[in-house]
């Protein structure tokens, strides 16, 4: 994997070493007009992402217009896990990271415990552009701000309105809003809808219950680790067991999840067969959705969420150390996460912005999104956004959240005893200690 | 006494003639020295690179596993046995280890056995011959990554084509990504669609030196298609043989892009049921643990087991190759 990594790296060094010295040539004769780069040579800037980030090539394009001299490459990994793993292996192996590299919330403190890593982004020019708790994720305990925000993840309830009505429930937003019990949501309430779906059409009612799961993992203050010690609690924490055995009975007893796992070749698909009428949908999933569903009709987003309301992920964008040009990825990294550009982020993809003067914009207040019927999801995410209780998350979080993921996973869709995957999961934390 | 009577007479030649036995004295240890040690710097670019890049991972390795180290905090503590003993009673550990040699077998042998019989019909007098031979390797030349990418949907637990097309038969849809045996055979699967054309060319090149006359003078004793296919072209490539179940044996020992791609979170399952050894090297290593010492203890041990697998290999060759000794030898009696 290592030699692998490093030969790749010796070769796109040697290739872009020539490309340099060519290029060099050409361009020095209007070196004088060039302004925008600080190291007075053509450089490429790599951007490390996952998912979707609703970073587009014409706003790269227009960052290498404004800025002479300056390629940008973005490099876009499936999956969150992907990434992390990517990351953590250049990290170590001491070089080939992108210039600029995407974190996700869930797994920025097992690396906030190497801040050496990574560039102070700290700036007075971007004090005070984010929401408090955002900044505070990823400040080290001597005031090191290793990432700026890009996205939050709100929450509300993403479902078809064709398949709501065919059971007989009511469709139009407002009504499943009150359904699912408007702002007194409670998970058992949620169940509760989809039993009634369930037992209507005989169908699923959402897509996986470990998304479901997440949900609810993500709206407990201390869910696995002691704040003020970091000792690990996921096991003294009652409320751990509660929710997994809630979300196991109702996916199991109860027929309501299709069965899913997340980001599966078979998830993807149910989008485009009708596989499940719900789903938990923070603002960056309503690109997935649309992107996954294209063609289909009948999605909807309403503006409630069991439990008021919850963050899920969001992420921020970091600089390594390592990379050749921090400056110039600083510089692009604090023009991602503008309020302007994360603005047009959400346009294209959902991906909710972090920025106060961003929350505050008529264009996010008003904005609708097409594929979900014309919700007016700007208005419904930033309601959504209002009370997030911001849970602690200590840097075996992850580790412990895919445990329990897992072995959700392997109730939910592989049909294992819940009990055995508990005292599985029960042996994975127990061998972090 | 002897020193004394020595150095007189070495001073008496010295003025006589000092130079010519001196350097005929030289040149005949450079001489000495080209013949003794020479072959040895002729062969010496080959151990200094395998030191370079076999021994010193290999001896860093056994150094790393004996420390407490971390992915991205380094060295730590000196812990001895410490990492061994936790991987071994890591239910983990133990998943990997049957999975490896489950997805082995489940690949190895089909797949020889195929490449075999390929190799044999391409061997055959065809029209279009070349067509035929290159069409095999066409797999070989599909990168692991998309060959697992496709197989992952054709795989896929409830929209793939496999379970649909068995459901057309009646067969009640199979687990792919959930059950241990069945994720073995999908990944065996794409193994084998990748690896046979290549093991079969590598056959067909052993087979094509087989002499013909052996064939006519069988064909000439009223031997049927099948019998010289076992009496004569799978004992003269025996030797071939072996070497492709060795290759196999270490390719697939140490298998990981397949079951890793096998789906998007890359750890083998939400119950690890198809993570190999290497994958949960790589677990360790890069994963949830970043416990590099804990990733070069499992290294070890993956060392040693491909190590005595090759040395069955070694004996099975030893033992194939004097068994088929006297065949070669009662074959030529005859001609």
């Amino acid at each position: 994997m290592r030699k692998t990594t490093r030969k790749a790296w010796a070769l796109a060094a040697g290739m872009t070493s020539i490309a340099l010295v060519a290029t060099a040539c050409s361009s020095s004769n209007d070196a004088a007009d060039d302004e925008g780069t600080a190291d007075g040579g053509d450089i490429t800037l790599t951007v490390a992402t996952f998912n979707e980030f609703g970073y587009t090539d014409e706003m790269f394009d227009r960052y290498e217009a404004e800025n002479p001299g300056v390629t940008i490459e973005q490099k876009v990994a499936a999956t969150s896990n992907e990434a992390r793993e990517n990351l953590n292996t250049r990290l170590a192996a001491g070089s080939g990271t992108a210039d600029i590299e995407a974190i996700e919330v869930d797994w920025l403190p097992e690396l906030m415990q190497y801040p050496d890593y990574f560039e102070d982004l700290a700036s007075p020019d971007v004090e005070g552009r984010w929401l408090p708790w955002k900044v505070a994720q990823a400040t080290t305990p001597d005031g090191k701000l290793i990432g700026y925000g890009t996205d939050i993840g709100p929450e509300g309830i993403a479902y078809r309105a064709d398949l709501f009505e065919a059971a007989g429930l009511p469709s139009d937003r407002e009504s499943v809003a009150a359904l699912f019990g408007g702002a007194d949501a409670t998970w058992d309430g949620f169940f509760e809808v989809g039993k009634q779906y369930t037992a209507a059409t005989g169908k699923p009612f959402f897509d996986s219950a470990s998304a479901i799961y997440q949900g609810m993992v993500n709206q407990e203050e201390a869910a696995y680790e002691d704040p003020d010690t970091g000792d690990i609690t996921a096991l003294d924490n009652p409320r751990i067991k509660e929710m997994y055995d809630q979300v196991t009975a109702a996916a199991v007893n109860d027929k309501l999840s299709a069965h899913f796992t997340q980001w599966s070749d078979d998830w993807t698909n149910s989008f485009q067969t009708d596989g499940f009428a719900a789903m938990l949908a923070p603002g960056w999933m309503l690109g997935v959705i649309s992107g996954n569903a294209a063609g289909v009709t009948g999605w909807d987003i309403a503006d409630v969420f069991p439990g008021g309301s919850g963050n899920w992920g969001g992420s921020f964008l970091t600089v390594p150390s390592q990379g050749a040009n921090v400056d110039a990825a600083k510089d692009l990294a604090a023009w991602l996460t503008a309020p302007e550009q994360q603005i047009e982020a959400f346009q294209n993809k959902g991906t909710f912005p972090s920025q106060v003067e961003a929350l505050d914009s008529d264009e996010i207040k008003s904005a609708t999104n097409e594929f979900f019927n014309n919700a007016p999801v700007g208005e419904i995410l930033a309601n959504r956004a209002k009370d997030v209780v911001v849970p602690f998350k200590g840097p075996q979080y992850f580790t412990i959240q895919d445990a329990i993921s897992n072995a959700i996973v392997e109730v939910d869709v592989n049909g294992a005893d819940p009990a055995a995957q508990w005292d599985t999961f029960v042996q994975v934390v127990q061998g972090l200690g | 006494m002897a020193t004394s009577t020595t150095q007189p007479r070495a001073g008496r030649r010295l003025p006589d003639s000092p130079r010519p036995p001196r350097r005929v004295g030289f040149s005949q240890t450079l001489g000495r020295w080209d013949v003794k040690v020479s072959p040895y710097l002729y062969i010496s670019p080959f151990f200094l690179l395998f030191a370079l890049t076999g021994l010193f991972p290999l001896a860093y390795t056994a150094y790393v596993s004996v420390y407490d180290w971390h992915l991205l905090g380094g060295q730590g503590e000196f812990v001895g046995f410490e990492n061994f003993a936790f991987v071994f009673q890591e239910p983990n550990f133990w998943k990997g280890l049957r999975n490896t040699f489950s997805i082995f077998l489940l690949s190895t042998i089909p797949q020889l056995m195929v490449a075999v019989v390929v190799a044999a019909l391409l061997d055959a007098n065809l029209r279009a011959r070349t067509f035929w031979r290159m069409g095999v390797l066409v797999p070989y030349v599909v990168a692991p990554v998309a060959v697992a990418l496709i197989f992952g949907k054709l795989f896929a637990d409830q929209s793939g084509l496999v379970n649909t097309v068995l459901g057309f038969a009646g067969v009640e849809p199979i687990k792919w990504h959930g059950s241990v045996l069945p994720s073995h055979a999908a990944i065996a699967s794409m193994v084998n669609f990748r690896w046979t054309g290549y093991n079969t060319l590598i056959l067909l090149a052993a087979m094509q030196a087989v002499p013909r006359d052996l064939y006519e003078a069988a064909v000439i004793d009223g031997a049927s298609r099948l019998r010289q296919f076992f009496s004569i072209t799978i004992p003269q490539i025996r030797p071939t043989i072996i070497f492709v179940v060795i290759t196999s044996t270490i390719g697939g020992l140490q298998i990981f892009d397949e079951p890793r791609m096998f789906d998007q979170t890359g750890q083998g399952g939400p119950g690890r049921q198809w993570m190999t050894v290497t994958m949960y090297i790589y677990e360790l290593g890069f994963g949830n643990q970043k416990s590099f010492g804990r990733a070069a203890a499992v290294a070890w041990v993956l060392f040693l087991i491909i190590l005595a697998v090759g040395m069955l290999n070694f004996w099975l060759t030893r033992r194939i190759a004097s068994e088929s000794t006297p065949k070669q030898a009662r074959k030529k009696v005859k001609r």
